[in-house]
């Protein structure tokens, strides 16, 4: 009953938002809303069931925005055929580098060991600098201001969402073989460094998706705006319902959208409802709830929480992927851990950790607020400052400064969710 | 072959530059691990605190620059630094009355106070960027060098320059003093002893009669005091950007954790030890390479390991290798 209560509020706002604000910004908001909300599902999946702390969810989600320029682009042959044999072998060497380092690790001990494997791994490293590097040099003397890069593989965008998962999941597998078992702080410290390590790999290497030099005109899975304005069946369907044609293409464009990713999320919802309510579901309660008492019954802890993390990460990247699909461009420059990972964070702890409907409403609600809070900011201070007179430094700095309410917002939501209602909107059954 | 010369690349471009840089993130570590010993949680928020504390010592220094009142050679943010650290303190005892007590009282698991200091970095980053703005500032007024790099050439007629700027040398004087401070407190005070007795172990602490509430305030006093005077120096050395210093936290928990969690010692050691890596690993080395090999060998390429934009891999690598393979760290360190 609560449930439907919140999602009708949520869906009130929307109304009043297309209401006053106009369809196009509501719609806006709604697409923005239903992405963040399969974020905080997966962050809910790792912290909700698992009670696995991930503060590198702008890691995984831009690990997934890679696939959409990697499947849908149209591929750069020239930089194909001058480059790709040369990185295919140096990517070839540092996975075969890094698997005997292990290997070595698992068959030697002592002294040995730390020897062998600084050989094998230093030596590795030049070895694979030697090939990288001109492959590199190769792929990016490409005609580099259009291109310098691999390009995709020129495939339909929408097969770029399960790629975007399984892209972030081979990240999540990697970091988790590594770093889980430790402590939960330890785990939030490596999985920070995780988050901003893969952030700089996708500014840094352009031969992947030209890092800061952006890849824009990403192909969409729904019709262009001009192309509808031309289009005379669908002028004539907006001319019937009195609506002018360019706001009924941009409003027909983002419905489409929002049904695409709202048959995502419901899937998702789906799945993870019988997955949660199934003996599996139980059994990661268990563990969440008291891990040694979960392994004296014989559940292997590590497995499970290596299993969790790996769904969450491909849920994170999957919603990367839908994301870049949305804005139709890829900037590596865009992903900032306060909007990406903190603001995620703040999604799940309001809706309700370890309740999927409540990290979608979770989703939803932080996301409105995350735009709205700054047009109210910009209200209040103007209020404010209506006393003061004009051209004051104060009053300069106070407009300026409107813009900053969000993240002062965020926190003060957290933090009183934390404080007065620590089970969030939505609390777990 | 020119090992004078070699040397003298050397200090320039790397001893110098990570000298200054470890002592910034050796204050800062010291700053995590105190609160780690006393409060036992990871403070996410401890960038922030370091960027709020800067910025008020630079919204200070601005008033003494208007009145007149200098350090001469000297950059004014120094004379700034108590009135910021007394400011920002201010405001770290009230987020610790207002948010940590009850978590605190509640006992509630490390886990949710890493989230709680989640929510006060959001607040202090706002407050950061509302009190200051994002732009870079630049606030150091001082004389620039020391040593300049031109007139050590034409004084040693060696071909490498060696510049040494006053803020890398404050920024060591300052450590250092701020250290032995510290270390004189902790060992020689009857407050100090009480601390590491909480810190070592709190039942036996609480029996003994310690007031908890006198150490926790003392341990955010320290700590506020660690983090203003190392956002300060850092800022002085490079320049005050919000974002930079919540990218900070990455090295500066990398030190902590690598010297180990709750180990004063360990924690200064781990700021040079991640401080000296970063620089050491993204420097190209073709330079001094140049000099300190015979004729004949000097290498083609930059030498450099890695570029400078990877940097937090490198404290992200010691990290983990010694999270699975030392997991106390250098000096036993505590894990709750």
């Amino acid at each position: 009953m609560r449930t439907v209560l919140l999602f009708a509020g949520m869906a009130g706002l929307v109304l009043l938002e297309g209401l006053t604000g106009g369809w196009n910004t509501a719609l806006g908001i709604v697409n923005m809303g239903l992405i963040s909300a399969v974020m905080a599902l997966g962050v809910n999946m790792q912290w909700g069931y698992a009670g696995l702390f991930n503060t590198g969810v702008v890691g995984f989600v831009a690990m997934g925005g890679l696939a959409p320029v990697l499947i849908s682009m149209p591929p750069v042959t020239q930089a194909w055929a001058n480059g790709a044999p040369r990185m295919a072998a140096a990517l070839a060497v540092a996975v075969g580098v890094v698997a005997l380092a292990v290997v070595l690790y698992r068959r030697l001990t002592g002294r040995t060991r730390v020897l062998a494997m600084l050989a094998v791994l230093i030596g590795g490293f030049f070895l694979y600098r030697a090939l990288f590097d001109p492959a590199v040099a190769a792929i990016e003397a490409v005609n580099p201001a259009a291109a310098g890069y691999l390009g995709g593989l020129g495939l339909p965008v929408l097969l770029s969402w399960p790629v975007g998962g399984l892209l972030a999941a081979g990240a999540a597998w990697i970091i988790a073989k590594t770093a889980l078992g430790l402590r939960s702080d330890y785990l939030a410290i490596a999985t920070l460094g995780i988050g901003e390590i893969i952030v700089s790999v996708l500014k840094n290497e352009d031969w992947l998706a030209r890092g800061v030099k952006n890849v824009v005109g990403i192909p969409r899975p729904v019709p262009y705006e001009v192309a509808l304005q031309s289009d005379t069946d669908f002028l004539a369907r907006a001319a019937g319902l009195g609506i002018d044609p360019v706001t009924a293409s941009t409003v027909w464009v983002k419905l489409l959208y929002a049904g695409l990713f709202l048959v995502v999320l419901l899937a998702l919802i789906w799945l993870m409802e019988r997955a949660l309510n199934s003996p599996w579901g139980r059994m990661m309660r268990a563990i969440r709830d008291n891990e040694v008492a979960a392994e004296a019954m014989g559940k292997h802890v590590t497995r499970r929480h290596l299993q969790i993390f790996v769904l969450g990460g491909a849920v994170l990247g999957l919603a990367g992927a839908m994301m870049i699909t949305l804005d139709g461009q890829m900037t590596p420059g865009s992903y900032t851990p306060l909007r990406f990972t903190f603001l995620i964070w703040v999604m799940v702890i309001l809706g309700g950790s370890g309740n999927n409907w409540g990290a979608v409403l979770g989703g939803m609600l932080v996301w409105y607020l995350w735009i709205k809070v700054e047009p109210w900011g910009n209200s209040l201070m103007g209020f404010v400052t209506s006393g003061m007179t004009d051209g004051s430094a104060l009053k300069a700095h106070l407009l300026d400064s409107a813009a900053h309410m969000r993240l002062l917002t965020m926190g003060v939501i957290l933090l009183v969710v934390l404080r007065f209602s620590p089970r969030g909107l939505i609390p777990e059954k | 072959m020119d090992l004078l010369n070699a040397i003298v690349a050397l200090a320039n471009f790397v001893l110098i530059p990570a000298t200054a840089y470890g002592a910034q993130l050796a204050l800062g570590a010291l700053g995590v691990t105190i609160i780690y010993g006393i409060l036992r949680f990871s403070n996410f928020a401890h960038g922030d605190t370091m960027a709020f504390g800067t910025a008020t010592v630079i919204l200070v220094t601005w008033g003494f620059q208007a009145m007149g009142i200098g350090l001469g050679p000297l950059p004014t943010a120094l004379l700034a630094l108590p009135v910021g650290i007394a400011l920002t303190s201010l405001l770290v005892l009230g987020t610790d009355r207002a948010v940590y007590r009850f978590y605190r009282k509640q006992k509630a698991a490390p886990v949710i106070l890493v989230i709680v200091s989640m929510g006060v970095m959001f607040i202090m980053n706002g407050l950061t960027r509302f009190l200051i703005g994002v732009d870079e500032i630049n606030f150091d007024d001082g004389t620039r060098f020391i040593i300049n790099a031109r007139d050590f050439k034409e004084a040693t007629g060696l071909a490498e320059g060696l510049a040494l700027r006053s803020t890398q040398v404050i920024t060591v004087v300052t450590a250092v003093l701020v250290v032995a401070v510290l270390f004189w407190f902790l060992n020689r005070t009857r407050t100090g002893k009480s601390m590491r007795a909480f810190s070592d172990n709190e039942d036996l602490a609480l029996l003994s009669g310690i007031n908890p509430e006198r150490v926790v305030v003392y341990a955010w006093l320290i700590a506020t005091a660690l983090a203003t005077i190392a956002g300060t120096l850092y800022g002085l050395d490079k320049t005050f950007k919000v974002f930079n210093y919540f990218q900070l936290l990455l090295p500066i928990f990398a030190a902590a954790i690598v010297g180990g969690l709750g180990s004063p010692v360990g924690a200064i050691a781990g700021g040079f030890l991640i401080a000296f890596s970063e620089v050491g690993v993204t420097y190209a080395w073709k330079k001094v390479a140049g000099y300190a090999l015979p004729e004949g060998l000097e290498p083609d390429g930059l030498l450099q390991l890695l570029s400078t934009e990877y940097k937090f891999a490198v404290s992200f690598v010691i990290l983990i290798a010694v999270l699975l393979f030392k997991p106390t760290g250098l000096f036993k360190g505590k894990s709750v």
